[in-house]
């Protein structure tokens, strides 16, 4: 038996499987304790119900996109642990650039099935597992008291009136796009040396489609009182921005 | 300036910006009491550290158990050199994006993406969108339900796509990989930033302005930056809180003038 039906056999399915199958129990055991709890302090059912259908609708092609990923490091790790990987705790960027550098400390030139062996993969599998496990263990120890701090349930004296907290992370998000839109431009300007305008201009190209569709749905929500749009106005400006990459891609 | 100063540097910044995030947080909003969501609340941080022990358990473990099935166990001196060298950037990265994206998470939403991975490019967007088709404002009672249940759906959704696109693998697998939707694939992110930069740039021009300016200049004059995207959250994030605060403080004396 080569190396990738050992990694795709039934047992690595089984053991990875049950991993993810206890993850998708928590996130429900969240979920419905979360409804609940809104329907218990006088929440709105039917804005939870729109966030849920608009988290769900904006998931989808995140979702295929990193189904890519879980099909790149299939062809050198077999299914089961990329799909694990993905499906819990990893992230797209993070897990081929761990799996690539695990890969060179066991002593293989590249990540491949080619010089893949037993003792290789579970040592890659234990070095993905052990470099991006900190958040979680951050979790454990300090999300209370984290938490605790962000509401202000640890100061006995509240004040009252609008806050500033809003905005922060308004804020904090604002910050996080314009450093991926800037990100883009100098890729595009500087990519390929200062200035040269030569470097990668299809995320930025990208982001315009994206950017335009989205203006396109706040027009239809705003002037047009079509309010439903908004649910799928992330998705559909996706879909778009992405489509336009296929045009482009093939244009040019 | 190599990879590891700038993830030094920002990890200061990154407690400087939380420490920042958690002050103006607390000062201004808190939830009012409620019996029944402090219930909710205690049980989410027993249950949030539970599930995440069991995962981080089966995690470290699966390896192990793979290597009963495969005849050979993981080289533990290998992980051990191989964290020193690739790990501890890791580990960094991690208390970076701990201390920033807990806010924007809440405690069950935090609890629940840390175990699922994926933020940058899914779970903070999400949650950030859900919240605000709802006007749920930070802080409360509605942004913690919200934000538990956008991250919780989309981890689900996350789960059945891969779950599915595994099954199908045989069939699928020459569709996704057409070099005709290679592009489609490789800009998801750009497709999804670009989308969220017009749905907040538009009614917060003043606050993103700075922001863009500064990070594009930074990007076209450094290109090696772009490798850091995710650490120049950082100082981006930052400037636009600070500038937030500017203008928040604006209207509050200006209210009081009123």
């Amino acid at each position: 038996m080569n190396i990738l039906s050992q990694l795709n056999s039934v047992p690595m399915y089984m053991i990875c499987g049950g991993i993810v199958m206890f993850v998708a129990l928590v996130c429900l055991v969240f979920m419905v304790r979360a409804y609940r709890a809104g329907k218990a302090i006088g929440m709105d059912t039917s804005k939870m119900k729109r966030a849920i259908i608009a988290s769900a609708t904006f998931s989808i092609l995140p979702g295929v996109g990193i189904l890519l990923g879980v099909i790149a490091l299939s062809g050198s790790l077999g299914t089961p642990w990329p799909w694990l990987r993905l499906s819990v705790i990893g992230a797209l960027h993070y897990e081929t650039q761990v799996a690539q550098a695990a890969a060179e400390q066991v002593g293989m030139n590249t990540l491949s099935s080619a010089e893949m062996t037993p003792k290789a993969f579970t040592t890659i599998a234990l070095l993905m597992s052990v470099c991006i496990m900190w958040g979680m263990v951050l979790s454990i120890f300090f999300n209370k008291r984290y938490s605790k701090k962000l509401t202000g349930d640890d100061k006995p004296e509240k004040k009252k009136g609008p806050g500033f907290g809003d905005s922060a992370m308004t804020a904090m998000f604002i910050g996080l796009v314009c450093a991926y839109i800037g990100s883009y431009l100098g890729n595009f300007v500087s990519g390929n040396g200062n200035f040269t305008f030569t470097g990668n201009w299809m995320p930025l190209a990208v982001a315009a489609v994206s950017a335009l569709t989205m203006a396109g749905f706040i027009w239809l929500q705003e002037k047009k009182k079509q309010a439903w749009v908004e649910s799928f106005s992330v998705a559909g400006s996706m879909i778009l921005g992405m489509a336009a990459a296929v045009l482009l891609g093939m244009a040019f | 300036m190599d990879n590891e100063n700038i993830i030094i540097n920002n990890t200061e910044n990154a407690e400087e910006t939380a420490e920042i995030i958690a002050e103006t947080v607390s000062e201004t909003e808190t939830a009012p009491a409620n019996p029944a969501f402090e219930k909710y609340s205690q049980r989410t941080h027993i249950i949030g550290r539970i599930a995440s022990g069991i995962v981080l358990i089966m995690l470290l473990g699966a390896p192990f158990i793979m290597g009963l099935f495969l005849g050979a166990m993981p080289d533990l001196g290998a992980v051990g050199k191989g964290f020193l060298s690739v790990g501890l950037i890791w580990t960094i990265s991690s208390v970076v994006e701990y201390l920033v994206y807990t806010p924007m998470l809440g405690a069950g939403g935090g609890y629940l993406a840390f175990i699922t991975g994926n933020l940058i490019n899914m779970k903070i967007p999400c949650a950030i969108n859900a919240r605000d088709i709802v006007g749920a404002k930070s802080g409360t009672a509605e942004n913690e339900i919200i934000s538990t249940l956008s991250i919780a759906t989309s981890s689900l959704v996350t789960i059945v796509v891969l779950a599915l696109g595994v099954l199908l693998l045989a069939p699928l697998q020459p569709v996704l990989q057409s070099p005709a939707l290679q592009p489609a694939f490789e800009n998801v992110v750009p497709a999804l930033f670009g989308a969220m930069a017009y749905k907040y740039f538009r009614g917060n021009m003043k606050i993103a302005a700075a922001p863009l300016l500064i990070m594009s200049a930074l990007f076209v004059l450094v290109p090696s930056l772009t490798g850091s995207t995710s650490f120049m959250i950082i100082p981006s994030g930052i400037m636009a809180i600070g500038l937030s605060f500017i203008y928040f403080k604006a209207q509050q004396k200006k209210n009081a003038d009123k």
